[in-house]
């Protein structure tokens, strides 16, 4: 019996590779097992090489793997471009109609099934997905009806009937499975789950929701990959709250109508990738200048210009820290699991009110589009909180008429009124301005509001800016990073303290302003400090040494190809390293 | 009931003597009592430039926000209140040049925000260059042998992007622009008021007196249908955009806040942001 394994369908795009593998996790997620799946696809809708690994497992997981147990191909260049990660005695399923083949001198064992055929005899070809599930079962001696829930759910509203062509469909490819390998195969059955019921959600779902908990009743949005589905979410869900998505017509509209929206008291957010960021950077700096709340999400993926759209980056950091010209306040958050994404999207829009200044919600693609369980939510931890602002507050008559909306506290944080509040009323510009937001440009006063804006973050209260796992007082390595790269991290970590490495970990959740009282006592107590991230040119590394020094003892595990790491490829440094 | 009065406040407005855009503040102060509003049921959203500074000489609630993005700012105020009344406002560099993408979109989008721009065909701030309004041939610091650019036609350019109300008028005009903006505030959708506001330091070609003799008002057509979209495009071409009045309207189109699915009746600003747990459980098993 095993603990894990990992398994990948693959095929060409537009051919149902995606929901093949989301029946074969969502009917394992339902037994109690912990999932994650990762997406290869291209920007292109219709054909092209596609696959969707998963990987199942009785514990906590958020990598890919190394290697791959189970192949199931619907066609030959699924086994051309993805034996290289079959392990040694791997099993490659493949459609018969294509008559599959391995290279000469594979060690995988193949096995050729009739999926199109068998599902043409019960109707459709389109089945011919549930006949490779039904295979795949066949190997994990995973019984038929482990699926019926799922299968009810997908097919129930097309009729009893459709469930039940499903359901055979994958009797049938089990059947045929047993019958050509002899029944299930040593090595592929699985240790019993705990039963658990979790959420097998994306992280863009997670944040998504968080949104929706954390009171978010407006979003302006411009389509793109891979942050589109915070966007469509919203768009399902905010009509049933008396909420709306307006999708704008580019990422400029979207963030200065967000900020329209804040400053008229809804909570509104902004979601999208790094050619959208670009373009919303002068919006950014008057949310900064303006102290309207405003939270925008960041899905990094491969830059620079269109660079790798639908593949995993982290090279977003800098521009993410420092974007907008001038100086404002501004806080990046950088959730590393799908539990977080949600609890951070939710304490972005509390931080966005208390701090009244613009919140990057910065994840990466791997984060936003991979698959993972989560453990159950705790709905007491969703709280609102809005800060300065008191919507039912009597405001007396104000001497000149002017709201001091901008005044000068010890804080840095001035009250905040919404338009439509009698006694309220003040003006708001980006030009600089007085406390009751009057252009001036009198030295002294500039000094004041620039101080006074600057000055609001520095007793910012965040819980956990750093996630961080220190069984050592003294450790060899200190591994960092931020946003997905945890999983791979936490998958190492046990492999090198196995060959008696002492290995220390941080994960940033805060990025800015950087949490330097707890990032400084672990680089003291690491030896080395190893900081993993997917860029080219060690962005986080630079964070870290701009604000801490230790330059000689800062290396760096940089990879971005546009695939996320594997859990070897970082063990194999650091052993390296040490 | 205010009157325009209390929609001044103290502040001087830095335009220069006999620019055209102390009309427009004027008109804009004027109708926002004629149709009964207090100081606090307005926002005036304005651009960069001139032009717009306008929202901090106005008695109401102001945002002075970034150039060319006025537009959706003020779809924003108003999406998230939709009991506040929008008003829109800047140059043509603002919304015609650097905003041109908003613009359209905010029309055909039909979200009930009244947007005038103040059209004096010039860039006044930047101290004399070209807009997409001055015509073939204008001389600028940007264009010292004459512009080889077209000019554009903006009034037809928002019919056929679907406006549900377009109209033009004159600074000089007081009473008419009074009411145009009047009757663009009532309108339940999007509303571009184009107004011809004479730049007295840059623009020597577009003078009071140029307009004074090149406006047609429609009044003087007889048989004008502001209704009829067809002759409203074809008038404005007979006249290479030179009218004023109110050139279009569509009162049988609804807005987009009455259109949206699903969004509320009141107020976003003021809705209840917590969920119950239940709705919260619903959702987690969504993903399960």
């Amino acid at each position: 019996m095993i603990d894990q394994l990992s398994w990948k369908v693959g095929g060409q795009q537009g051919e149902g590779i995606d929901s093949t593998g989301e029946i074969f996790a969502m009917a394992l997620n339902r037994l109690g097992y912990y999932l994650y799946s990762y997406r290869h696809f291209s920007s292109r809708i219709k054909g092209g090489h596609t696959n969707n690994k998963i990987r199942v497992s009785t514990k906590q997981t958020r990598s890919i793997s190394d290697d791959l147990d189970i192949l199931v191909a619907f066609d030959q260049e699924t086994i051309d471009v993805n034996i290289h990660e079959m392990r040694d005695g791997g099993v490659v399923i493949g459609d018969a109609k294509f008559n599959p083949a391995v290279p000469e001198g594979s060690k995988v064992r193949l096995f050729s099934v009739p999926f199109t055929e068998i599902a043409n005899e019960l109707g459709t070809s389109l089945m011919k997905n549930m006949v490779a599930i039904g295979a795949t079962s066949a190997v994990l001696d995973l019984p038929a009806e482990a699926y019926i829930e799922v299968v009810e759910e997908i097919f129930l509203r097309k009729g009893a009937k459709v469930v039940e062509k499903n359901m055979e469909a994958i009797r049938k490819g089990a059947a045929y499975f047993t019958d050509a390998a002899g029944g299930p195969l040593e090595g592929f059955q699985l240790n019993k789950a705990d039963g658990q019921k979790r959420m097998f959600m994306i992280g863009n779902d997670a944040i998504a929701l968080g949104f929706v908990a954390g009171g978010v009743r407006f979003m302006s949005a411009y389509p793109i990959t891979p942050a589109s589905e915070i966007m469509e979410y919203l768009i399902k869900k905010l009509p049933q709250f008396g909420g709306t998505v307006i999708q704008t017509e580019d990422e400029i509209a979207a963030a200065t109508m967000a900020i329209g929206a804040n400053y008229a008291g809804v909570r509104t957010v902004t979601s999208s990738a790094g050619p959208g960021l670009s373009l919303m950077m002068e919006s950014i700096g008057l949310a900064g200048m303006t102290e309207t709340p405003l939270v925008i999400v960041d899905t990094q993926r491969g830059g620079p210009s269109t660079g790798l759209p639908t593949k995993q980056e982290q090279s977003d950091l800098m521009a993410m820290i420092y974007g907008t010209h001038g100086e404002i306040p501004k806080v990046v958050m950088a959730p590393s699991t799908a539990e977080e994404a949600f609890y951070d999207a939710v304490e972005a829009l509390n931080i966005a009110e208390e701090y009244q200044c613009p919140v990057i919600l910065l994840t990466d693609l791997q984060l936003s589009l991979g698959k993972q369980s989560v453990e159950p939510l705790d709905f007491k931890k969703v709280e609102i909180r809005r800060g300065a602002l008191d919507l039912n507050a009597e405001l007396p008559e104000v001497e000149g008429g002017y709201f001091k909306r901008y005044e000068l506290t010890e804080s840095g944080v001035s009250p905040r009124v919404i338009p439509g509040m009698k006694n309220g009323i003040h003006h708001v510009t980006g030009v600089e301005h007085d406390e009751t937001g009057k252009p001036s440009e009198v030295a002294s006063n500039r000094l004041k509001q620039m101080d006074k804006r600057l000055r609001k973050l520095k007793n910012l209260k965040f819980n956990t800016p750093v996630v961080k796992y220190t069984p050592n007082e003294e450790a060899e390595l200190l591994l960092v990073g931020f946003n997905s790269t945890r999983g791979v991290i936490e998958e190492v970590i046990p492999r090198l303290e196995a060959e008696g490495i002492k290995v220390n970990h941080a994960h940033l959740r805060l990025i800015h302003p950087f949490p330097l009282k707890e990032m400084k006592e672990l680089v003291d107590a690491g030896k080395k400090v190893v900081v993993i991230e997917n860029n080219a040119t060690g962005q986080l590394a630079n964070i870290l040494k701009m604000n801490l020094g230790s330059h000689e003892k800062i290396e760096s595990i940089l990879k971005y190809d546009g695939n996320p790491f594997l859990p070897s490829e970082v063990f194999n440094k650091c052993k390296e390293l040490v | 009931m205010a009157t325009f009065k209390e929609f001044r406040n103290s502040v001087k407005p830095n335009w220069c003597p006999g620019c055209g855009d102390f009309s427009v503040q004027a008109s804009i102060q004027r109708a926002a009592a004629n149709v009964g509003l207090e100081p606090d049921d307005l926002a005036v959203i304005s651009g960069i430039g001139c032009s717009g500074r306008i929202s901090g000489y106005i008695k109401s609630y102001g945002f002075h926000g970034i150039h060319g993005r006025v537009l959706p700012i003020a779809q924003g105020v108003k999406m998230a209140n939709r009991d506040m009344t929008v008003i829109a406002s800047g140059g043509d560099g603002d919304g015609f040049a650097i905003g041109m993408g908003h613009t359209v979109h905010a029309i055909r989008r039909n979200i009930d925000v009244t947007y005038i721009v103040m059209d004096n065909q010039i860039y006044g701030l930047t101290k004399g260059q070209t807009s997409p309004r001055s015509a073939e041939g204008f001389k600028t610091k940007s264009t010292p042998e004459g512009s080889v650019e077209s000019a554009i036609g903006i009034m037809e350019l928002a019919l056929t992007a679907g406006a549900t109300f377009v109209a033009q008028s004159f600074s000089s005009d007081l009473k008419e622009l009074t009411s145009i903006i009047q009757k663009g505030i009532e309108h339940k959708g999007f509303s571009l008021i184009n107004v011809f506001s004479p730049c007295v330091t840059y623009n020597k070609v577009n003078t009071y007196d140029w307009f004074k003799e090149h406006l047609t008002s429609l009044d003087t057509i007889e048989g004008y249908d502001s209704s009829n979209r067809m002759q409203a495009m074809q008038t404005l071409m007979e006249h290479d955009g030179l009218v004023k009045g109110i050139i279009y309207q569509n009162t049988q189109k609804q807005s987009y806040q009455d259109l949206a699915h699903g969004y509320s009746k009141d107020a976003l600003a003021h809705a209840d942001l917590n969920m119950d747990e239940q709705k919260f459980n619903d959702l987690v098993a969504e993903f399960m």
